[in-house]
């Protein structure tokens, strides 16, 4: 009778091993990754582990995690925001054209942009709510279309301060120095961008967190049927998503503009797939195995270290794609196996 | 008296009538049986009562006074709450049980939300029912007993004051649903009032108060459970007498056709050693969780097994279900739409599936040698369909099962694996399903039929085993097996006494 019993017993504790160390795997391991590659690159390059590089380290993710936030809303609701880099480009260029072109306050230079990009979030809430094109096709096709307004608003060239004019005339307005100091200002030697993204990921996370309509994106993301059925307006709530989506795309376009101090054409555009990474290696952070705004920032920040490392090693910039790509392998292969188990 | 009332409901979809003026009372504190085979309309007729659907006429009252339910939201203000069947589609899969329970709270409690209030109100509602879970554990790591009480408790926590119930008891095993019961009356004490869909005669006697059946869109009985019978109720489901089968004819020869022994089942972690012969029907009863889709996959090859089974005295290994099948294996799973068919394809490619490469010359499918086949096999099998064409996802529930069956008839294997293959269909359909079993039987085939209803290995098994917790824990001939026997094994009884003695 003691024989079959030894036997169940080692049976039971082999998994149990394996069952504290998974779960705390699946948990930490994005961080952990973080904080090796930090201490593996501390140990390569000297001048790693400064404050100015931490503080360049997240100013260089500012307007990655500012887009990321949009993404991350619309995977919450199922959907997925593909037009965010476009959006970010064509606020990037509509507040430089109010302030050069146009002559306008900082304030109009800001408050532009995100009227624009609510509208982009309309159109994108329209084709995939009303005429209910699969998320990532309409959103898709939004990008094209916002990219082809902005570079045709620009008739393709960036705008600049003293930029010449058709007419022969110099431009009329200038980046004013309050709009300026959203990108390259300073409080207590914390760059603003850092600030801006900081309050961003802290308010959006309670918001998600401990707000109703927070809580309802995810209810409607996780089952829309449940969630129609239990009286939740989803249409709705998958508008706002996009609306957010759209918001926060904009903002980080308006970072980006007074970061570089120039309406560059198509600034946004290599920002997406950046942003689309970190949103989806949030997702394992923390064991979280669904889109969360505290995930999506340390996935930023691991993007960030990453590159800024590689940087520093003087690995050729073309050459980082990859390694972007194979964190993000990395993080979904870790998520997916931790939902299979 | 806050009695629900349903007057003359009429509903058509296109050309189909398929509500012709059905009335329905559910009385506070009675638990009201619908029945009726599939088709009747009572998914419909629940559909409309908790706003999902809209009806085309016919009134609903309470409290005397009539009422709108023209959204799921209005039924949730009125008090009428749906448990759904499958409590998937009504669960947030990626939340927590927590989040699960207070989903009203989001809806219409205050704008920040307090999780300590949250969780606390959720254990409150979780008492109620009787689970004693974490309400942090996700829903996607919850059992389907677990799922279905989570939405009892959510209905609770609504204050709702009626609760549909749409076939609770269809997955759970006899402790679940005699616990299921017991919440069930205790509730009704406190005035609620259920509605409760379901197929099985004896829990419906046990449990309901009045009954209710419905044919073909009208009500053709309704009348309390303690003034009518179990005959005059399948009698009114299905129009005409059936006479069950007294007598069993085995077509069970001597060779064997598979034989498994100390076959390892990777998810349950045991090991089972049985024989099938030649015409044999053995009945594999097991209750929910007992291990009987873990060991069906394993033995099919859709679970890796690392030991081999003797089919035709050959020991075989799989590598994948598709050796199972070059074998001559024909497994008919469970999940029916998500396994057995697919849904999309119309009904003759279901059917010609698994035997594509018949139909196949010089890397071509011929569609027209399918069409003759799947038009040969719908007649035989009598599937009610418009055309061979129609998306097998349109079809009834039984006709789906019949084109999962099928599709292994046309392909010609001799080793049947059925799990659950009545589970959701009608009393119709069953009855053709069973003599499909004997046919196959007569034929020389061996058929493993996996199932949690007791009382249907006494229509069709030979032998029947009894799984409990991936073991076979006992076995028996047809003129041994007692209802009783097979209850005592697959509930663990049988441990029970070898451990105190």
């Amino acid at each position: 009778m003691s024989q079959p019993f030894l036997h169940k017993q080692q049976e039971l504790s082999r998994p149990s091993l394996k069952n504290k160390i998974y779960p705390f795997l699946f948990k930490y391991g994005t961080l952990i990754v973080i904080v090796l590659t930090v201490i593996v690159f501390s140990l390569l390059n000297d001048q790693f582990l400064s404050y100015k590089n931490f503080s360049d380290i997240l100013r260089s993710i500012s307007i990655i995690t500012l887009l990321a936030i949009g993404v991350t809303i619309s995977l919450i609701v199922g959907g997925f925001d593909l037009s965010v880099g476009s959006t970010a480009s064509l606020a990037t260029v509509t507040s430089a054209a109010a302030l050069v072109l146009y002559r306008q306050e900082t304030i109009v230079a800001l408050l532009i942009p995100l009227a624009v990009g609510l509208c982009v979030g309309l159109l994108n809430a329209f084709l995939a709510v009303k005429v209910r094109l699969p998320d990532m096709l309409a959103t898709l096709a939004v990008m094209y279309i916002v990219n082809g307004l902005h570079l045709t608003f620009t008739k393709g060239f960036s705008i600049y301060n003293n930029m010449p004019l058709g007419s022969g005339e110099t431009a009329p307005g200038v980046f004013l120095p309050s709009f300026l100091f959203i990108g390259q200002g300073e409080v207590f030697s914390v760059p603003m961008p850092v600030i801006i993204m900081l309050v961003a990921v802290i308010a959006v996370h309670i918001f998600l967190r401990f707000s109703r309509p927070g809580r309802l994106l995810y209810v409607t993301g996780g089952n829309e049927e449940a969630a129609r059925l239990s009286g939740v307006p989803v249409k709705r709530y998958k508008m706002y998503a996009y609306l957010l989506s759209s918001f926060f795309a904009s903002l980080a376009g308006i970072v980006l503009a007074s970061r570089i101090g120039t309406g560059q054409v198509s600034a946004g555009a290599p920002l997406l797939m950046d942003g689309v990474a970190a949103a989806f290696i949030g997702f394992s952070v923390f064991g979280a195995n669904k889109p969360n705004v505290v995930g999506t920032f340390f996935g930023a920040v691991l993007i960030g270290v990453l590159l800024n490392g590689l940087t520093m090693l003087n690995v050729p910039y073309y050459a980082q794609d990859i390694v972007k790509g194979s964190i993000l392998i990395g993080a979904l292969a870790f998520m997916y196996y931790a939902k299979r188990n | 008296m806050s009695s629900l009332q349903l007057r003359n409901i009429r509903k058509s979809f296109g050309r189909q009538d398929v509500l012709k003026g059905v009335s329905l009372t559910i009385s506070p504190g009675e638990v009201h049986a619908l029945l009726g085979a599939n088709g009747a309309g009572k998914s419909t007729l629940m559909k409309i009562l908790s706003g999902d659907y809209s009806k085309d006429s016919g009134t609903i009252t309470l409290n005397g006074s009539e009422v709108s339910v023209a959204s799921p939201r209005d039924a949730i203000r009125l008090g009428i709450e749906m448990v759904v069947q499958e409590p998937d589609t009504a669960l947030v899969p990626s939340l927590t049980v927590a989040e699960n329970v207070t989903m009203e709270d989001l809806l219409s409690g205050p704008s920040f939300i307090s999780w300590n209030n949250r969780r606390k109100k959720a254990r409150q509602h979780l008492q109620l029912v009787g689970l004693s879970i974490s309400t942090e554990k996700l829903i996607s790591e919850c059992s389907l007993a677990e799922k279905q009480l989570i939405l009892l408790a959510r209905a609770l926590s609504k204050h709702a004051s009626f609760i549909i119930l749409d076939e609770p008891t269809a997955a759970l095993s006899q402790n679940e649903t005699d616990r299921l019961f017991s919440v069930i009356n205790s509730l009704k004490k406190q005035g609620i009032g259920f509605v409760f869909i379901s197929h099985r005669l004896p829990e419906i006697f046990k449990l309901c108060d009045r009954i209710t059946v419905l044919k073909d869109g009208n009500d053709v009985l309704s009348a309390p459970t303690t003034s009518t019978n179990a005959d005059e109720v399948i009698q009114h489901m299905i129009g005409e007498l059936l006479i069950l089968e007294k007598e069993h004819v085995t077509n069970k020869k001597d060779a064997v056709l598979l034989e498994a022994h100390s076959f390892h089942v990777p998810k349950t972690g045991q090991n089972v050693s049985f024989k099938l012969h030649e015409g044999e029907v053995v009945g594999i009863a097991g209750l929910v969780g007992a291990g009987k889709t873990e060991t069906a996959r394993a033995l099919f090859g859709a679970d890796l097994s690392p030991d081999s089974l003797s089919v035709h005295g050959v020991q075989k290994r799989w590598r994948s279900p598709k050796d199972a099948v070059a074998n001559g294996l024909s497994f008919v799973p469970e999940e029916r739409r998500k396994e057995g068919i697919i849904t999309s394809f119309s009904l003759r490619d279901n059917l010609a599936i698994p035997s594509f490469s018949k139909f196949t010359s010089k890397g071509f499918l011929s569609s027209s040698s399918i069409e003759k086949a799947a038009a040969e096999w719908i007649q035989k099998l009598g599937i009610k369909a418009e055309s061979t064409s129609v998306p097998a996802g349109l079809l009834s529930g039984g006709n789906q099962q019949k084109a999962a069956i099928g599709k292994w008839l046309l392909k010609g294997g001799d080793i049947f694996l059925f799990d659950e293959p009545t589970k959701g269909i009608d009393i119709g359909a069953k009855e053709d399903v069973f003599s499909l079993i004997k046919t196959l039987a007569s034929e020389g085939k061996g058929i493993l039929y996996f199932t949690s209803e007791l009382n249907e290995l006494f229509t069709v098994a030979d032998r029947i085993l009894v799984l409990y917790n991936g073991e076979i824990t006992a076995q028996f001939t047809r003129e041994e097996a007692t209802y009783e026997k097979i209850m005592h094994a697959a509930t663990g009884g049988q441990h029970v006494t070898a451990i105190s003695s």
